[in-house]
């Protein structure tokens, strides 16, 4: 009798307990992480056109045989103007290939004439003012970078600008393993 | 200088704190008349401290003190004056510090107002409004100290988001705060009951006022928010179920259902466990909005700019807090088990029934606010990718069921007696509020013309019944018809402040309830674009576009439509809404221009210049909305009415000073 009373005392103190457990768990996540559902799926076929004044196309092919990164940007974009130095330092070290995806420009003329103030880091830029690639990769904003496996695979969606942090902690580690899983050839 | 005062302050304000929290407690412990007295003074002490470095604060945001790093990210030199002192307390650093300012504030009022506490319960109560402060004081000193410099200063500052340069949204966050915190006086004196083992009617009869005035602060403050976003972000909205909103909603039900419990507690006696656990979880979901606000955890559209760090300091804070104080509940709770009973059918059982269904309510909102939460974590551990939100739809399907029998039954309950009662007679007694109901519903059908929802004729039905129950009620007190005239304006004149409260509070839900669902109901929108000369019939008023110009406020630029109104040809007036433009942030406001009527307001928005001249414009007739507004004043002047009425503050007994009797409570 005595331990039915007690236990109606107790539930509330248990029932808090794990919340606050949830909330501990939640402050490590990112409720605007919008968890991309491409993620081990094949690229999604790409053909875009070049950038005004320029004359290569942006297509799947040149997305395959190594790891790849697409960077989607624009010069509207004020946090892809804080990126941008990363991906020229990216550019610079020659690590890994870089392409981009410049996206939802008015203008033909605002995409190269930022690259050309800025500077370019990109092998190739495909042209996207009508969101054709966008969609087809589900992007959700600006900027973010896909990681691609030599496969035309998408291994990891980067959300929002990419920076040393970001990149010593989650983007080079997984590079490095598609990397070491393609000298394995397992082909997954 | 005077800014470094402030944060010496503030730290000093700290160190009182830490004895105020620990001095009183020792002596109520050891029967210690000089330590218990100890709290007055330090609470006064500390509030004085908090004030002058709130003062501070405010001084270097008066003077654009571009060397203090808050004021730099808040602050502009051209905002307007009135905004650059609200603007103190539109970021995190300088809330919480009025978060603490009104703390410490409501510390030294239990301390100023106790004359008639015994001595232990008091000194106990201020010790443990101290502890809360002094969490609160570390948080702010630690994790978001607004007392920082920027070397070397800047030119000039970053400006305000334009949509808090606003008069009500200015006003929203000290109220809100006076209502919230203020429910730590409940819970103060709940812990100080806890430990000392016993809660009596003479316990509920101090408790009710201090959760009273918090009520009334808290319903102010969440109607003036929504009353902001109904004409500033210019879609005639007013509740949107964001998380932000609902912490405010769920402290809100909580605290009614407290409000409510106290009254059987103080009448009766009993219900005491129950009572305290309210008080407790009343805070504590005040403390639960804090963390969600702050911490990054919910998306939402009012959140602060977060930082992992603070959300953790708040989480371990929100679990000493309330884990601390559900643990003396599991451990002391059940000795405050009183052994009154009542039957199902009474008023207890009515102000039980109440506090189920709000409780129930709060429990539901709160599920619904913290479930993509839990989805999230599902996901992390599952692997799965779904991401989810819960709006509207939710809380219309599960919320809004829930609160139509509570409505139901506040129309019934006063009208039943103490310990046991009839259902009948005060069903019969409520005949006529049944046929306005009907009326109500059959004229709301008609009028919406069968309509989008079925929701607004059930919510006018509930308001009918609910305004004219309480009206009912008041006129059966007083045997209105009854008796003579003479009679019934004596039994009028000597009715208890506490009784007008409850008939205000019932009587301005009602009305709040009817604009609710009319503006929720039958709302009439236009969306098209207009080059001057066009007319558009929106409700059966026409709405005639003149055209717009460009104009120039004191911090931004802006583009003024012109509307004239007309019904039936007859002018009913002219509305001039504006899409403003702010240069220091780049931020695109719309003002939307306003009419308000009894039966509705005309509502006009004007948006961006197309590029054939034309302009987009939308138009409403949002029906009811002011009667929302006019619904929240009447529940504020009610419980405010109820604050003050005598019995709070004279007659109310000591206990008497033999701790080996229980002691009596006087009726």
């Amino acid at each position: 009798m005595a331990m039915n009373s007690r236990l109606k005392f107790i539930i509330p103190l248990a029932i808090f307990l794990g919340l606050a457990v949830a909330f501990g768990i939640g402050l490590t996540m990112n409720p605007k992480d919008i968890p991309s559902v491409l993620i081990n799926q094949k690229l999604p076929p790409l053909d875009l056109p070049p950038l005004k004044g320029r004359d290569k196309r942006l297509t799947t092919a040149d997305l395959t045989g190594r790891i790849t990164l697409v960077n989607v940007f624009g010069s509207w974009c004020f946090a892809c103007l804080i990126e941008h130095p990363f991906l020229m330092k990216i550019r610079a070290e020659g690590k890994v290939p870089l392409y981009g995806i410049d996206w939802l420009e008015k203008n033909r003329d605002d995409g190269p004439k930022w690259l050309k103030e800025k500077g370019d880091p990109y092998i190739i830029v495909g042209d996207d003012p009508n969101s054709k690639a966008a969609i087809a990769l589900g992007v959700t904003g600006v900027p973010e970078t896909f990681i691609i496996d030599h496969k035309g695979v998408i291994r990891y969606k980067q959300v929002g600008p990419m920076n040393d942090e970001i990149w010593n902690k989650t983007i080079w580690p997984i590079i490095e393993e598609l990397r070491q899983r393609q000298k394995e050839g397992d082909g997954k | 200088m005077i800014f470094e005062i402030g944060h010496f302050a503030l730290i000093m304000a700290l160190m009182v704190a830490a004895a105020q929290a620990v001095i009183p407690m020792m002596g109520a412990a050891k029967n210690n008349a000089r330590w218990m007295a100890f709290a007055g003074p330090a609470s006064y002490v500390q509030v004085i401290l908090v004030a002058i470095s709130f003062a501070a604060l405010i001084y270097a945001f008066v003077s654009s003190d571009f060397s203090a790093k808050l004021v730099v990210e808040n602050s502009n030199s051209t905002k307007p004056m009135l905004f650059k002192i609200t603007g103190v307390w539109a970021n995190h650093e300088g809330s919480m510090l009025l978060w603490v300012l009104i703390l410490s504030l409501y510390g030294a009022a239990m301390a100023a107002f106790g004359a008639n506490l015994p001595a232990g319960l008091k000194a106990r109560a201020i010790a443990v409004q101290a502890m809360v402060a002094v969490g609160f004081y570390l948080y702010i000193l630690l994790t978001s100290n607004p007392f920082i410099r920027l070397m070397p200063p800047a030119v000039d500052g970053q400006g305000m988001n334009p949509l808090l340069q606003d008069i009500g949204l200015a006003f929203h966050p000290p109220f809100l705060y006076l209502g919230y915190v203020g429910f730590s006086v409940a819970f103060s004196f709940s812990i100080a009951a806890l430990i000392e083992g016993r809660v009596d009617a003479a316990w509920a009869r101090w408790v009710r006022p201090w959760t009273m005035a918090a009520w009334v602060f808290l319903t102010f403050g969440i109607a003036l928010g929504s009353w902001w976003a109904y004409y500033e972000l210019g879609w005639g909205g007013f509740w949107f179920w964001d998380p932000v909103e609902n912490s405010s909603l769920i402290p809100w039900l909580a605290g009614t259902a407290l409000l409510h419990s106290a009254i059987v507690v103080e009448k009766r006696d009993t219900m005491r466990a129950w009572t305290v656990f309210l008080a407790i979880i009343t805070f504590a979901l005040s403390i639960l909005g804090t963390f969600l606000v702050r911490s990054g955890v919910l998306t939402s559209v009012h959140a602060f700019v977060s930082s992992p760090l603070r959300g953790a300091f708040i989480l371990v804070l929100l679990t000493i807090v309330t884990g601390g104080s559900l643990a003396l509940y599991a451990w002391r709770g059940p000795q405050l088990k009183s052994p009154v009973l009542f039957q199902p059918i009474s008023r207890e059982g009515a102000l039980l029934l109440d506090n189920i269904m709000l409780t129930t309510g709060a429990a539901v909102v709160l599920l619904g606010t913290l479930y993509p939460l839990f989805i999230d974590i599902l996901n992390k551990f599952s692997g799965g990718t779904d991401k989810i939100s819960v709006g509207a739809p939710f809380f219309n399907a599960t919320f809004v069921p829930l609160m139509i029998p509570t409505i139901i039954a506040m129309a019934v309950g006063p009208m039943m007696s103490w310990k046991r009662s009839d259902l009948g007679p005060a069903i019969v007694r409520l005949r006529f509020a049944f046929v306005a109901m009907l009326l109500a519903v059959a004229a709301a059908w008609s009028i919406s013309s069968g309509g989008s929802s079925v929701l607004g004729p059930i919510g006018m039905g509930l308001a009918a019944w609910l305004g004219i129950g309480t009206l009912l009620e008041l006129t059966g007190r007083i045997k209105l018809f009854k008796a003579p005239v003479a009679e019934s304006w004596r039994r009028f004149r000597r009715i208890p402040r506490s009784s007008w409260g409850m008939t205000l509070g019932h009587f301005g839900m009602a009305v709040a309830i009817a604009g609710m669902a009319g503006a929720g109901g039958w709302k009439t929108e236009s969306i098209q674009v207009m080059r001057p000369g066009d007319v558009v019939n929106v409700a059966g008023f026409d709405f005639a576009f003149k055209g717009a110009r460009q104009g120039r406020g004191p911090n931004y630029q802006t583009t003024i439509g012109t509307f004239e109104v007309t019904k039936n040809g007859n002018k009913v007036t002219s509305l001039y809404p504006e899409k403003r433009n702010y240069p220091a942030s780049g931020i695109p406001t719309t003002e939307a221009a306003i009419h308000t009527l009894v039966t509705g307001d005309l509502y006009a928005v004007i948006g961006n210049k197309q590029k054939d001249g034309g302009y987009v414009t939308r138009l409403y007739f949002n029906p009811m909305v002011v009667w929302m507004w006019v619904g929240s004043l009447i529940m504020v002047f009610g419980g405010a009415v109820s604050v003050t009425d005598r019995r709070y503050r004279i007659g109310a007994p000591k206990r008497r000073r033999r701790p080996a009797v229980q002691p009596q409570a006087a009726e």
